[in-house]
Order: structure tokens, then sequence, then C-alpha cells
């Protein structure tokens, strides 16, 4: 007789957002093994139509909140290209400073807080305050400093403030940016280490654990593409961002609020490993060094291994952001006031890395700057076909460990993905008619 | 200490936004875990529980698992707070609620729309007691660490009733109107410090509208400044749709 399996983690702890794991398994046949999303739908859609350009950012930024500062910057580029809204290199310096602040905060938040509990085996980061008081600490150091990039720059790092279509209603003194600059060399940097090190030691724990599959990012010529760049498959290569759509090809399933995406096979993947294989080589020597540190090697296919290509990219973040602090501090801050005259109306498409992948707004404008149509692909949308297939891969594999341990390491597969469910359920692919 | 508070925190409809404005209090999470012993929270940690003594809520709810949980929730909690703009009046997600449901269900997944439930998005008032609000979307961290010393020392926390002006004015700021932009800083409850018009950028109502707020005076005035009626409804709806259109 063949194995049977049930499992059911309900309401999957540790991510954003409510998921539910569901394993069946008859006479070792697999009949069902996925992750069924169940966060409530939000409908973004009716909230957005008729909205005026100014409130597209602040409506789409409500989407997550951990993804609040990606939201915002890819609806601006959906907006300005849509208005013909011409932007500063300013502008775009300081954007690209609050994307590395917000992706250093969310990977570290996911690796630390989120993850490293299934490595040392507790239910959650609180026993690490006792047990682990300088990784916690490190931690809080981290996310503080991120943090406090969003909040001078921006003036909130949840949900910001300042930054609008056009550029920013109200600029950063150059004091300001330089202690930031001062406390990312002095602290970040140390800490980041720091924490590659605990990771270094942690690696052991990694589930071994392959599927070939296809990874999609962008990439640029002349960056670790995060603001922008074209959309990069390893299975197909570089196409310009407005072929999202086939670059993401979007359907229903019953077990899921939200909908799924795949391209070239059954499911592809998005997030830090994607863009890890897609772009290692313009990371800066020092996070290859890390890299190499943690054992993380090109063309990995082992999806556990995400955390770690986190921490590999916070370290080219952290350097990236002080490299692009020396330029804005070199030339100054020059006073300017967003650019919100529109030039034309029609669609806008916007592509940007979020800490969890790729993800694109598309709206659609009328005369008085009002949105007729909008469409959002969400990364965590995406990597939910990939998440079913390693599942079904992996659950055959493990068969043997028993339905707590196998529900176990789903948990933690699922968890490496750092998925971020209320994103995902909040897609919008809209015509409106009236 | 013996009896510390037990803590649960929950999430429904929302960002979780509020949640994570919660884990960034870096300086004081250690402080603040001395003081109380945070029993659920499903974001952060693993484990359930079954008496609370305060319980932080985010979210409007608006499936029908949404009011089935927070009636568990209410049934075991001594002190329950309303977290953020969701949570107290619906927040953003009530801008679905003015428009007719099946097309705003058909929009989004065409002819599976029947495939999941959905209600209007309530505040967490309309279906049980609240009795705490934090307001804000985000809530901010100044207000919530207020609200959570009150409870702690078992006092009732002061919910403010003044206008974001005042706080405004308080501080000295360029009024955002004197450079020919808008705001609902008239008629939005205070407590954020006007955290928005002091980075230059208008209020968007987010805390909620003030007890008796003229609202057909904050109209006139956007109108005044170039809105049309159309635009100046909208404006008011962003955060405060079911307050305005009495949907709750
Ligand atoms: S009130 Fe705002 S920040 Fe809080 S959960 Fe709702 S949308 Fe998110
Ligand atoms: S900026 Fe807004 S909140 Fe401040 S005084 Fe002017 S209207 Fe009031």
């Amino acid at each position: 007789m063949g194995t049977n399996l049930d499992i059911k983690v309900h309401h999957l702890t540790r991510v954003e957002g409510h998921g539910d794991i569901v394993v069946n398994m008859r006479d070792g046949v697999l009949e069902k093994a996925r992750l069924e999303i169940v966060e409530a739908p939000r409908y973004f859609e009716a909230m957005l139509k008729g909205r005026n350009f100014h409130e597209a950012a602040i409506i789409t930024s409500r989407i997550c909140g951990i993804c609040s500062l990606g939201h915002q910057m890819t609806s601006f580029k959906a907006t300005e290209q849509a208005l013909g809204l011409e932007v500063s290199e300013q502008t775009v310096l300081l954007r690209k400073l609050l994307v590395h602040g917000a992706t250093i905060q969310s990977n570290v938040l996911h690796a630390l807080f989120l993850a490293a509990p299934d490595f040392l085996k507790v239910g959650s980061v609180f026993p690490l305050v006792g047990t682990h008081p300088e990784v916690v600490l490190a931690a809080l150091r981290m996310k503080r400093l991120a943090n406090d990039i969003g909040e001078v720059v921006s003036g909130r790092a949840v949900h910001p403030i300042s930054c609008v279509p056009g550029g920013f209603t109200q600029l950063p003194s150059a004091k300001s940016l330089a202690v930031l600059r001062e406390r990312l060399e002095k602290q970040m940097l140390p800490d980041l280490v720091f924490a590659a090190d605990v990771v270094a030691t942690l690696a052991g724990e990694i589930p071994d654990f392959r599927r070939e599959t296809e990874f999609i990012s962008l990439r640029s010529d002349d960056d670790y593409a995060l603001y922008d760049g074209d959309i990069c498959s390893t299975d197909t290569g570089r196409v310009p961002d407005r072929e999202y759509r086939r670059m993401s090809n979007e359907f229903v399933v019953p077990h899921s609020t939200s909908k799924h995406c795949k391209v070239n096979r059954s499911s592809y993947m998005v997030g830090a490993l994607a863009r890890w294989n897609n772009n290692h080589d313009r990371l800066c020597p020092e996070a290859l060094g890390v890299a190499a540190k943690l054992g993380l090697k090109p063309d990995c296919h082992n999806p556990f291994m995400n955390t770690v290509a986190q921490v590999v990219e916070s370290v080219h973040c952290c350097l990236d952001a002080m490299a692009i602090l020396d330029r804005l501090l070199a030339a100054g801050i020059r006073d300017e006031v967003p650019n919100q005259d529109p030039t034309r109306h029609g669609t806008g498409i916007g592509a940007t890395e979020v800490p969890r992948g790729i993800l694109y707004h598309e709206y659609t404008y009328d005369r008085q700057g009002r949105i007729t149509a909008a469409n959002c692909i969400i990364p965590t949308g995406q990597n939910l076909a990939n998440i079913d297939d390693d599942m079904v891969k992996l659950v055959p594999e493990v068969v043997d460990r028993g339905e707590a341990a196998i529900a176990h390491l789903l948990e933690m597969l699922v968890r490496a993905y750092d998925p971020c469910i209320s994103c995902s359920v909040h897609m919008l692919d809209v015509k409106f008619t009236r | 200490m013996a009896n510390k508070p037990r803590v649960g925190i929950f999430d429904f409809t929302g960002c979780e936004g509020c949640e994570l404005n919660q884990l960034n209090f870096e300086d004081q999470l250690l402080d603040i875990l001395e003081h109380v012993e945070i029993v659920e929270w499903r974001e952060a940690m693993d484990g359930r529980s079954e008496e609370l003594d305060i319980a932080f809520v985010e979210g409007a709810l608006s499936t029908p698992d949404c009011i089935k949980r927070i009636h568990e929730i209410r049934r075991k909690t001594k002190v329950l707070v309303a977290l953020g703009a969701c949570a107290v009046q619906g927040g953003i997600n009530a801008l679905k609620n003015i428009r007719p449901i099946e097309q705003v269900r058909e929009e989004v997944y065409g002819q599976d729309k029947y495939l999941f439930p959905t209600l209007p998005a309530l505040p967490l008032s309309a279906v049980v007691k609240v009795d705490v609000n934090v307001r804000g979307c985000p809530m901010t961290q100044l207000e919530f660490l207020k609200v959570f010393t009150a409870l702690v020392m078992g006092k009732a926390p002061i919910e403010p009733g003044n206008s974001v002006c005042t706080e405004c004015k308080l501080k000295d700021n360029e009024c955002v109107y004197e450079k020919g932009m808008i705001c609902l800083g008239p008629v939005t409850r205070a407590g954020c410090d006007a955290q928005c018009p002091t980075f230059g950028q208008y209020c968007t109502g987010c805390r909620g509208l003030v007890p008796e707020p003229n609202v057909e005076a904050m109209q006139e005035i956007l109108v005044a400044h170039g809105l049309s009626m159309d635009d100046a409804r909208k404006k008011l709806q962003l955060f405060n749709a079911n307050q305005l259109e009495g949907v709750s």
C-alpha cells in the first residue's frame, strides 16, 4: 500500500497575507499539492476608476504596506509615461535611493525575522531576543536605518508622503543626506556583513532541492536593475517593458483569489533569486564576495536560496546607496518643484523590481488626467504557479518524513519566496465601460 | 511581572501597513515586549490563543469569513483596538462600496466572478463593539505608542477631535493652499501632527472626518480652488466613502 497524506496548513504564519497549504496523497499518488490563496480580494480597479493622476499612487500604494514604495515608484513611472511628464536626474537618483532603502528593509525583515526562525527551529523571532540578542539587535538597527532612508527622503517608510508624480513635494537637506551616508558606511555595512556571517552558519539548514524553471527580472546595461530596465528571461532573453503582458500571461484558477502566471513553461520565478540569476554580473565585488561565502552560484535552481540572494543583494544596495548619496552631495540638492503639467494623455507602463520581484503597472488616462483603465501585475501572483510546481516535485521526494515534517518543509518553501499575499490578490485588469 | 497583558494582533482586509508599522518600532520594540506578552500574531509568529486582554485589529471586514473571525476575536478579548483607516472607517477599501458590487466583481474576475464571496468593506464597528480607535493610513507610531502606554497602565486613551489644520498651524507650516494645492486638513481629525502638510503634501483625509464636519463648506473650498464638483466629492471620498455615502 502506498502512502496517504492529508496536510492542511490553515492561514500560514510568518507570511504577509492569508494563504493555506493543501496536500493530498492517496496510495502514493499525489492528488493535490498547492498553495491556496484565501486573502479577501480588494477590487482596486473599482477604487481607481475615474481618479485623478495625483491619486493613482496614493491608492495603489495601499495594495500593500510592505511594498508601498515599490507600488508608488512603478505607479509614477506609468503615470509619467502616459502623461508625458519628464523628471529630473535628481528625482531619479532620490528614487533609486528610496528603492535601495526599501529593498534592504524588506530583505532584512524577511531573512532575519520571518525566515531565520525556521533555521533556528523556533516559531518566531521573539525567542531569539533571548537566545540570539546580537542578531536581533543588528536586524533592528538595519531596519531602522533602512526606514530612516524612507523617512528622510520621503517623510514616511510605509506609504511615503513627499514623492509624487513628477518629483518631490519637499526635498531632503544635504545635511540629512550626509548623515545617512555616514550611517550606511559605519553601521549598515558592518551589520550586513555580520548578518551574512550568521546566515553562513545556518547554510547547512537550507534544504537541498532543485527544480529547473524560468527566471524573469529586469535587466539593464549599466546597473543591477531595480528601478528601471528591460524584461529579461533566463529562457528567452531581453524584451522591452511594453511586452509585459506577453511576459506574464495571467489566468484565473479556482483555488486562489490571486491570478496565476506563466510564460515559456508551466511556471516561472521572480524575486531576488531571479535577479541573481539574470544580473549577478552587475553586482559589486563586495556582494559577490558575500555570495561566494554563502555558496550562492549563478544558475541556482533551488528556491530555498532566495533568502540567501536577498542578503547578497542587500550588500549591493547598501554600497550603491552610498555611491548615489556621494553623487547627490557632490552636485548639491537643487530646489525643484514636481513637474505635474501633462503634455499628452494615453497609456503608460511602469516596470520596477520590488523586493519580491518584477512589478508592472499600466494606466490609461483621458484628456482630464483621469484613469480609464488600469492593470497591475504583482510579483507574488507571478510566483504562485512556480510554488505549486515546486510542491508537486518536493512532496514525493520527502514523502517518508511524515506529515508534520512535510508540512513544515512546505511552509519553509512558501516562506522562502517571501510571498506578499495582500499584493497578489489585488490585481487589476480592467477595461472600464461607462 | 506575573500578569503581563496578553496581546493578540490580527489582520483583515488591508495592506498590513499598520501591522508593519508595529514592527518598525525598532527602538521601542524590545521595551514593548517587556510590558506585554504577544500570544497571537500570524504575520510574525506561529500559534493561536484562547483569551486576550488586548486585541489590535487591522483591516476592514469584506468577506463572510471576516465577519465570523471578528466575532471570535471579540468574544475572547477584553479591549478591542481598531488599527488604522481600514479598521476604523473601512478606509480605502470602501471606495468599492460606492459602485455596484456586481460590476466590481465582473471587472476583476470576469466570468469567474462568483468564485470568491465578497461584501461591502465595513469598519469593525459596523459588526462588533470597538473600544479604542487608532487612526491613520498607516496609523502613526506616535499615536500607537500613546494608546499602547495608556492601555498597559489601565487608562482610557484620549481620541483627538480637532482638525489637522490646528496641528498644522501649531507647527508653523506653510499652508499648501498657498502653493496652489488643495488640502482636506480642515475636515480631517488631528493626531498625526500634520504629517503630510509638513512634507509639502496635501492632507488626504486618511484619519477620518472630524465630529460634525462641514462637508458642504469643504466642498465649496475645493471648487473655489479649481476642482469640479465631482472631483471635489471624489477627493473627500478617498478614505471616507462609507461615512460620506452612508454605506455603514
Ligand atoms: S489603514 Fe492604510 S496602512 Fe493601515 S492597513 Fe489600511 S491601507 Fe494599510
Ligand atoms: S496645509 Fe492643510 S492642514 Fe495645513 S493648514 Fe493648510 S489646509 Fe490645514
